[in-house]
């Protein structure tokens, strides 16, 4: 029998986001880390952290606690995400990106029994749900698709051409976006959720990449067929202005923070180390730690202010289908996504050799590779056009 | 105005759908309306009825159909009327 965790003691009815934090830290540490190397090295899915994740209840943590969750809030998740990220990106990534689906279903899901019964699932059952947004042949847009849902009767028929679904084969559910009908708009999307039972993955694309390799976000050909019910009743539009953007945002620019955290972090070491060589004399690099940790403020400083933005607008439909608040998110994910290549190189010229090298306690070569990922999710060129446009008509952004 | 309007969402919207085919209350984002049409609409608007649309009206449910968009530029022609 297992023993019961802290957490499990701890929580009782609702959440303390100090236990939450502190169960988090020791995943991080004792599971996360010591496999993050192999994970990297052998591009294969954490295994180890995900069970690990699993055994505390933390993939049901945004779940409210009347379904079976733990009840935490888009902070507690955040700082989860940088906390996991300061040992293993790829762990921390996938961590976010199924917080991000759940969060869709938390918050669009309220008409539908079926919908509300399947996140009391992932919380009792620890599902772990992925994403199908992109598709090949429409140019990285997730606001556009060709593939789209057929109804037969209650039952709905999907098969989509699948560009990239991290961790689509250890998933328990995917949700996919498609046209709502054959005959609607490219850009009349709905997010439908396919769940593993009804659901088959053809790989047609591998993953072997620079970084976030533990990741396994292989392309395939996803064919499923489930309950009517089970395409959420909202527009993707809509799902998206409200939810998948500004979480998406906020969870990965964590991720990103924490990566950069760990590289600051393994620099100071260094330099300690190389200043107690030579007592009282400034070693070579101290300037450019200074410059990164100057980097990290900012970058902290950034993500915290727009989570307590997306924090106080979360309830307020008005507020987040605001421009400017579209705007403030994106920007958040290029300050991100560049401040995390920025301070990552800066470490690493802070550890010279030492740091470009694998097989040091200094190691920073990973970070480097992983941090080159941020630009890329959702490329950074995408965003600036989108806000270029916006900006057009924005009077205050 | 409301013909005016439907001619420019017909133009600029790059909707899925024939603007006939759709009522004035009808949800332009469900008929195709991308955010990034929906600024091309804006633009379009603004040039097209001489105004300008405060970032208070610049959020999802001002462009969400054709008669939203006949009551922000309703309440933008009154507010500056006095000053013409």
């Amino acid at each position: 029998m297992a023993i019961p965790s802290g957490l499990e003691v701890a929580l009782g009815a609702s959440l303390h986001p100090g236990d939450l934090a502190q169960v988090v830290r020791r995943i991080a540490d004792e599971v996360a880390g010591p496999a993050a190397a192999e994970v990297d090295l052998e591009a294969r899915f954490p295994e180890q952290s995900l069970t690990a994740l699993k055994s505390e209840r933390l993939l049901g943590a945004l779940v409210p606690v009347s379904l079976g969750g733990l009840g935490a809030t888009i902070s507690d998740i955040a700082n989860a995400c940088e906390t996991l990220a300061q040992r293993c990106a790829s762990t921390a990534l996938i961590y976010a990106m199924h917080q991000i689906q759940v969060h869709c279903l938390v918050r669009h899901s309220h008409h539908s029994t079926l919908l509300r019964q399947y996140l009391t699932r992932i919380a009792e059952q620890q599902l772990l749900l992925a994403s199908a947004t992109t598709e090949t042949g429409v140019g990285g847009d997730v606001r556009t698709s060709r593939c789209s849902v057929t109804l037969d009767g209650n039952t709905f028929l999907l098969d989509k051409n699948a560009g990239v679904i991290s961790y689509g084969v250890n998933a328990d559910g995917i949700l996919a976006t498609a046209r709502r009908t054959p005959e609607a708009a490219s850009g009349d999307q709905v997010l439908v959720l396919c769940t593993s039972d009804g659901t088959s993955l053809e790989r047609t694309a591998t993953w072997d990449t620079l970084g976030f390799r533990g990741t396994c976000s292989e392309g395939y050909q996803l064919r499923s067929r489930g309950p009517a019910e089970h395409v959420l009743p909202e527009s993707f539009a809509l799902i998206s202005a409200l939810t998948m953007l500004p979480t998406s945002h906020v969870l990965w620019t964590s991720v990103w923070l924490g990566i950069a955290t760990d590289a600051v972090n393994r620099a100071r070491a260094y330099l300690r180390s190389e200043s107690r060589k030579e007592p009282g004399h400034l070693p070579a690099g101290a300037l450019r730690l200074a410059e990164a940790v100057s980097a990290l403020q900012t970058m902290r400083a950034t993500l915290r202010d727009a989570l307590q933005e997306y924090e106080r607008a979360m309830e307020d439909p008005e507020a987040l289908s605001a421009m400017g608040f579209a705007l403030r998110m994106n920007n958040l994910k290029l300050a991100g996504a560049r401040l995390v290549v920025e301070i990552v190189s800066e470490t690493m010229r802070v550890t010279g050799i030492t740091g470009y090298r694998r097989d040091s306690r200094y190691s920073v070569e990973r970070h480097l590779r992983d941090a080159y990922g941020a630009g890329l999710m959702i490329s950074d060129d995408r965003i600036y056009g989108a806000n270029a446009a916006m900006l057009l008509v924005a009077k205050d952004a | 105005m409301r013909d005016e309007i439907r001619q420019i969402v017909q133009q600029h919207g790059r909707l899925g759908v024939e603007m006939s085919s759709l009522s004035d209350v009808a949800d332009l984002y469900d008929a195709g309306l991308s955010s990034h049409a929906s600024i091309t609409l804006m633009l379009a608007l603004e040039e097209h009825f001489d105004l300008e649309f405060p970032e208070r009206l610049l959020r999802r449910r001002t462009f969400e159909s054709v008669a939203a968009i006949q009551l922000a530029i309703e309440e933008l022609s009154s507010l500056r009327a006095p000053s013409r």
